[in-house]
């Protein structure tokens, strides 16, 4: 675990120092996130959605009940920018994007693939690891900022049309525009930000130490998506409490 | 062996190489010369320890123990190739299976940026050549290759190189006999025309005998033969001997 933990802090380091590097390499960056995109805008969309929809659902009925109905539209904004697009977007990337890397990567270290860069004097980190951490960390704010819009949506849709809530559409939006600020937004692509820079070490540490034969490859896939989930988690409690200062709270 | 004129191969020396995997000792100080610019076969049953000699020679093991080195220099792990030009061909090829036929080729010149690509595109399909591939296969991928074609493909990627020492590892494992005897063919001749220094590892007997100025014999992680094929066919090591007359009949 702690050797893990010195590794992934070694591969986070090397990856930074060859950040020089990523113009070099940009034709990667871009296959890499051709590659994010297309394995997760509709799963993206589709979640989105119905988180945005939930919030309202859950939270809608009560500030109604309480004569509070118009902040619901902030309420359900802000849940979504500044918690769970990030860590849902993440958890997904994790599990769609992480996963693939572990297993590719894997792959690679099994069949001596990546030995064989090694004899060619490519370093595989500049190779392989560099392009993929970049374009995660690339992709994975922007997925967020679509994930707010959609969610926002859903949340709206459900807010109009559930009897129980009935908050117009443009009630919604009214009262999400006077509580969102900047900071809320940045908030939640800081934090996914330094998740995506996680989940993409990790991955590929997970994929580039694969050991033991095909069998190998499997366990470092497991290993990827869990290790990525457990210090997102983490990481989500220790980002939001050392934002809390700059954090202008949730306008109720 | 290469006539002395064209010979650009180095040598290679080792003295008192050792190696455990977790606490399992794997070579018990080996200690061996490879000349410059001949072929030498490394031989010994499975699990002899012949792959990760050879990984050793091209810096992707470190020693416990030991030194190791080429064209006179001791290796680092640090800038393998940076003072001397060194390949392998692994035993399964090694070739990147996202990249196409001349993609692996040409990997080495393009990522390093030593030429343009209309000169790497002449270069690969110059090397193809060499290992009798033609342009209609430069476009494949890995997937779309028999066991055969991969090695070649393996040992065009290691000739853009230009090696000075060239490693193979198994190079007629899995391979039918007829292209078997075309790779060893093709050992032997690239080991002509360029003088590179090549180290074998095998269990083939015929490729062994058929293409290797000498030969070492490693058991259970020690050199217990070493000499031309004809003083390892008279040597009096009993395993050693077991392991090249075992016949069916
Ligand atoms: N990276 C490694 N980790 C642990 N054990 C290894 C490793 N590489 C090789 N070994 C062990 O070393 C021994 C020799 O392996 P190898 O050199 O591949 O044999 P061969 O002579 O068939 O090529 C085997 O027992 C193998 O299990
Ligand atoms: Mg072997």
């Amino acid at each position: 675990m702690f050797r893990n933990l010195g590794e992934l802090i070694l591969l986070f380091t090397a990856t930074v120092r060859a950040l020089p590097r990523v113009w070099r390499e940009r034709r990667k960056v871009g296959e890499q996130l051709f590659d994010i995109g297309n394995a997760s805008l509709f799963m993206a969309c589709l979640l989105s959605l119905f988180i945005g929809g939930v919030l309202s659902l859950q939270v809608g009925p009560v500030l109604v009940e309480r004569g509070l109905g118009s902040a619901l539209g902030g309420l359900v904004a802000l849940s979504m920018c500044k918690e769970l697009a990030p860590v849902m977007m993440s958890v997904l990337i994790a599990g769609r994007i992480g996963s693939a890397m572990a297993a590719e990567l894997g792959s690679m270290r099994v069949y001596q693939e990546i030995d064989a860069l090694r004899t060619l004097n490519i370093n595989p980190i500049h190779y392989l690891v560099l392009p993929r951490v970049v374009a995660i960390a690339v992709a994975l704010p922007c997925l967020v900022i679509f994930s707010n819009l959609v969610g926002w949506l859903g949340g709206a849709l459900v807010a109009a049309h559930n009897d129980r809530i009935a908050v117009s559409w443009t009630a919604f939006f009214t009262n999400l525009q006077q509580q969102v600020e900047f900071g809320d937004l940045a908030n939640g692509l800081i934090k996914s930000f330094v998740f995506a820079v996680l989940v993409g070490v990790v991955s590929c540490h997970q994929g580039l130490s694969t050991l033991g034969g095909p069998r190998g490859i499997g366990r470092s896939v497991t290993k990827a998506v869990v290790n990525s989930f457990v210090l997102i988690l983490i990481m989500d409690y220790v980002l939001t409490r050392l934002l809390l200062p700059f954090d202008d709270g949730w306008g109720i | 062996m290469a006539s002395a004129a064209n010979t650009t191969g180095i040598p290679v020396t080792v003295r008192g190489l050792r190696k455990s995997f977790g606490g399992e000792p794997v070579l018990k100080g080996l200690d061996l010369e490879v000349r410059a610019g001949e072929i030498f076969a490394l031989m010994g049953p499975s699990g002899s320890g012949k792959s990760v000699f050879l990984r050793h020679l091209i810096g992707l093991e470190k020693p416990d123990d030991g030194e190791i080195q080429v064209g006179g220099e001791a290796i680092s792990n640090e800038g393998i190739g940076d003072r001397f030009r060194l390949a392998m061909v692994f035993q399964s090829g090694g070739l990147l299976n996202s990249l196409t036929v001349a993609e692996n080729v040409g990997l080495y010149l393009a990522e390093h940026r030593l030429k343009p690509a209309t000169e790497i595109e002449r270069i690969v399909l110059e090397k193809l050549a060499l290992v009798e591939l033609g342009p209609e296969d430069a476009g494949k991928y890995p997937s779309e290759l028999s066991g055969g074609m991969k090695k070649r493909v393996a040992i065009a990627r290691a000739l853009v190189i230009e090696p000075q020492l060239i490693l193979f590892d198994e190079p007629t494992s899995e391979l039918d006999p007829l292209v078997a005897l075309t790779i060893g063919r093709e050992i032997l001749n690239l080991n002509q025309r360029t003088g590179a220094t090549t180290v074998v590892v095998t269990h083939d007997r015929d490729l062994a005998f058929g293409i290797a100025d000498r030969i070492a014999f490693l058991l259970e992680g020690e050199i217990v033969a070493l000499g031309t094929p004809e003083e390892i066919r008279s040597h009096s090591h009993p395993l050693l001997q077991r392991f090249l007359k075992a016949e069916f009949r």
